[in-house]
């Protein structure tokens, strides 16, 4: 990709906006439209963008496959780990009542954690596919 | 201690969640142990709930606090506790094989995410076996899909590439039949819980929408259980994944999708439904080709794997021979098959999997004379392929002999004929695999090699053990199957 100052300069002050908005869907999910998949889907495309200016070395350089690894990983992990905690806690699995004292609440909880888990391992693997596709030659 | 339901649970969690530790482990030799673990305390797992549901009863539990029609929910009774056990204990004594066989053909970096693959495709078989939700049952038959095509293109050849592309497509046409399926049962009933399905279809069974929602479902578990003309994938798959995958894959997947098949011909549609359609003649039909064509084909074969991959078309034929008796009897030694053909094909291909560790082949031509450097490897072979045909005190016999005594009952004889020429096929094929690699001169002497090491050999007599032990003391098996087959055919229902 030639390394072309307009586009460059649009994609910085876009990245953030994006992100910002990945955020925005990823945490309002539970009142508006939205939720860990789409918002990890919007996460991954700032990315993507910003491999697609700045060539794919820069996406490696901040995400080397390592931290990469992790991230998918631990997105799985996170949901998993939501389920055997209301196992704990004297509830069937992923019954997020028992999560607060006042069960609407631990709905509340419940959902946001294990849709974080859902983004994170969405955006992460979006990534790796994209690395995956665009180092080869 | 933990309750049953919770045991439940774990039998699939703990897989779903172990898998991603595995996948952050950069060791291939510490993801194989964690791996082999986690599988041998999901063989306990179940072992607990086939000694619970057979003492006390089927059971029920529930997923996130929500109640059956609405929530998710898995239901363990005889039938499913039964192929769990036989899904986890094939996993653990495959997994016991794995490390050396592994370590030789597969990259090192790639090691983890072979065994992460491994995890998964665990849990989506135990899903799919143990949920009593028809939309958890699709969901759970892509994680093992999935999974089970990273699994088959991880194979040395590169053949192992197209391979699996060719199953992912037969497996995903077969996938989005078996979801349409479903989508139109939903359409009719208005639910997704299985019992809630079979109770509202008793009502209006008798419309084009469920007629073809069966039809949807059949052939489209069809495709994923390689059932005759369906099985077209297959070979190629076993051909040329990995020698563990091959052994894994050829034990478990086959086996749990017959088992959709008979939880949804009995469970939700109900016996009455299924077989007032042609569904037993299709299925006489179609199995009676397999077992002949299957076998004949297997005879033609100069690859080893492709050869015992043929004849797993044929026995799968057996099974669903079993199943379009229609009969308790028929089930029973549907049922018996199931687990008698995982013992059989599991341990052959562990035997195939000794001679690719030590002669990188399983082509019959480079083998040629190579059985007498590896003579408990090839003893292992002659037992296992003496079971394949169905010689007495071997599982082999037991499984005909229950089919052709359920078959003659209801004076079917064709069918036991049927089953009495796959026999004479099935020694064809495997006289013909133990004259070359026992008879013919060595191709060329350049490669002279030791026996398989013991961690090798060890779990390879262990299934072909197993193999005599069941075919001689046959309590056990026949008993389940029996108990699984009398609950299917009545049910609580």
């Amino acid at each position: 990709m030639t390394r072309n100052p307009v586009l460059q300069v649009i994609s910085k002050i876009m990245i953030p906006v994006i992100l910002l908005f990945a955020s925005y869907v990823q945490f309002h999910g539970d009142f508006g439209p939205g939720g860990g998949f789409q918002a990890g889907v919007l996460f991954a495309a700032a990315f993507i963008l910003f491999g697609v200016v700045f060539g794919i070395e820069s996406v490696v350089k901040v995400l080397p496959q390592g931290v990469l690894r992790f991230f998918i990983a631990s997105g799985v992990l996170i949901y998993g780990a939501t389920g055997f905690v209301t196992l704990y806690k004297g509830g069937d699995f992923l019954d997020y009542n028992v999560l607060s004292s006042h069960g609407p609440s631990g709905q509340h909880i419940g959902i946001l954690v294990v849709e974080l888990g859902v983004g994170i391992t969405v955006a992460s693997v979006v990534i790796a596919i994209f690395i995956a596709f665009a180092e080869r030659d | 201690m933990a309750t049953i339901e919770q045991l439940a649970i774990f039998q699939i969690t703990i897989p779903l969640i172990v898998a991603p530790l595995v996948f952050l482990l950069k060791n291939g030799n510490r993801a194989w142990f964690l791996t082999l673990v986690t599988s041998v305390a999901m063989m306990w797992v179940a072992s607990q709930l086939l000694v619970h549901v057979l003492s006390v009863g089927e059971f029920v539990t529930q997923i996130g606090g929500w109640a059956a029609p609405w929530g998710i929910e898995y239901r363990v009774d005889t039938v499913n506790a039964f192929v769990l056990l036989i899904v986890s204990g094939m996993s653990s004594i495959v997994l016991m094989f794995a490390r050396q066989s592994v370590n030789q053909e597969i990259e090192s970096n790639k090691r983890s995410l072979f065994y992460t693959s491994w995890l998964l495709c665990l849990t989506g078989l135990l899903g799919v076996t143990i949920t009593g939700d028809a939309f958890n049952v699709f969901v759970f038959l892509e994680i093992s899909s999935l999974s089970s095509y990273v699994l088959i293109a991880m194979g040395r050849d590169r053949r192992a590439l197209t391979s699996s592309f060719q199953y992912l497509v037969m497996g995903t046409i077969g996938a989005t039949f078996i979801l349409i399926g479903i989508g139109f049962l939903f359409i009719v009933t208005g639910t997704l819980n299985m019992a809630d399905i079979s109770e509202r279809l008793s009502d209006t069974s008798q419309t084009r929408t469920v007629r073809t929602a069966f039809a949807f479902i059949i052939v489209g578990i069809g495709l994923k259980l390689a059932m005759f003309p369906l099985h077209l994938w297959l070979p190629n798959a076993y051909a040329y994944a990995p020698s563990v995958a091959s052994a894994f894959l050829a034990a478990t997947a086959t086996k749990v999708a017959l088992y959709m098949l008979l939880r949804f011909i009995y469970t939700v549609f109900g016996f009455e439904f299924s077989f007032d359609l042609p569904l037993s003649e299709t299925l006489v039909i179609l199995s009676s080709a397999a077992i002949l064509v299957g076998s004949v084909v297997a005879i033609f074969q100069d690859n080893l794997k492709r050869l015992l991959a043929y004849s797993s078309v044929a026995q799968i034929g057996y099974m669903l021979l079993g199943v379009s008796l229609a009969t308790q009897a028929g089930l029973s030694a549907a049922l018996l098959h199931v687990f008698n053909h995982a013992v059989i094909k599991g341990g052959l291909f562990l035997v195939l999997g000794c001679f690719v560790f030590r002669f990188g082949t399983a082509s019959l031509k480079l083998l040629s004379g190579k059985g007498t450097q590896m003579p408990w490897t090839f003893a292992a072979f002659i037992a296992g392929g003496l079971s394949l045909i169905g010689v007495p005190l071997t599982t082999g016999f037991v499984s005909k002999w229950q089919l052709v005594t359920a078959a003659l009952d209801i004076g079917w004889w064709p069918v036991a004929l049927v089953v009495l020429a796959g026999s004479i096929l099935a020694i064809v094929y495997v006289w013909r695999a133990v004259e070359v690699l026992y008879f013919r001169p060595v191709s060329d002497d350049s490669q002279i090699v030791k026996e398989a090491p013991l961690e090798l050999l060890l779990p390879t007599w262990l299934l072909i053990g197993a193999n005599i032990y069941f075919g001689i003391n046959t309590e056990l098996s026949i008993g389940v199957a029996d108990v699984a087959a009398h609950w299917l055919m009545t049910g609580t229902r």
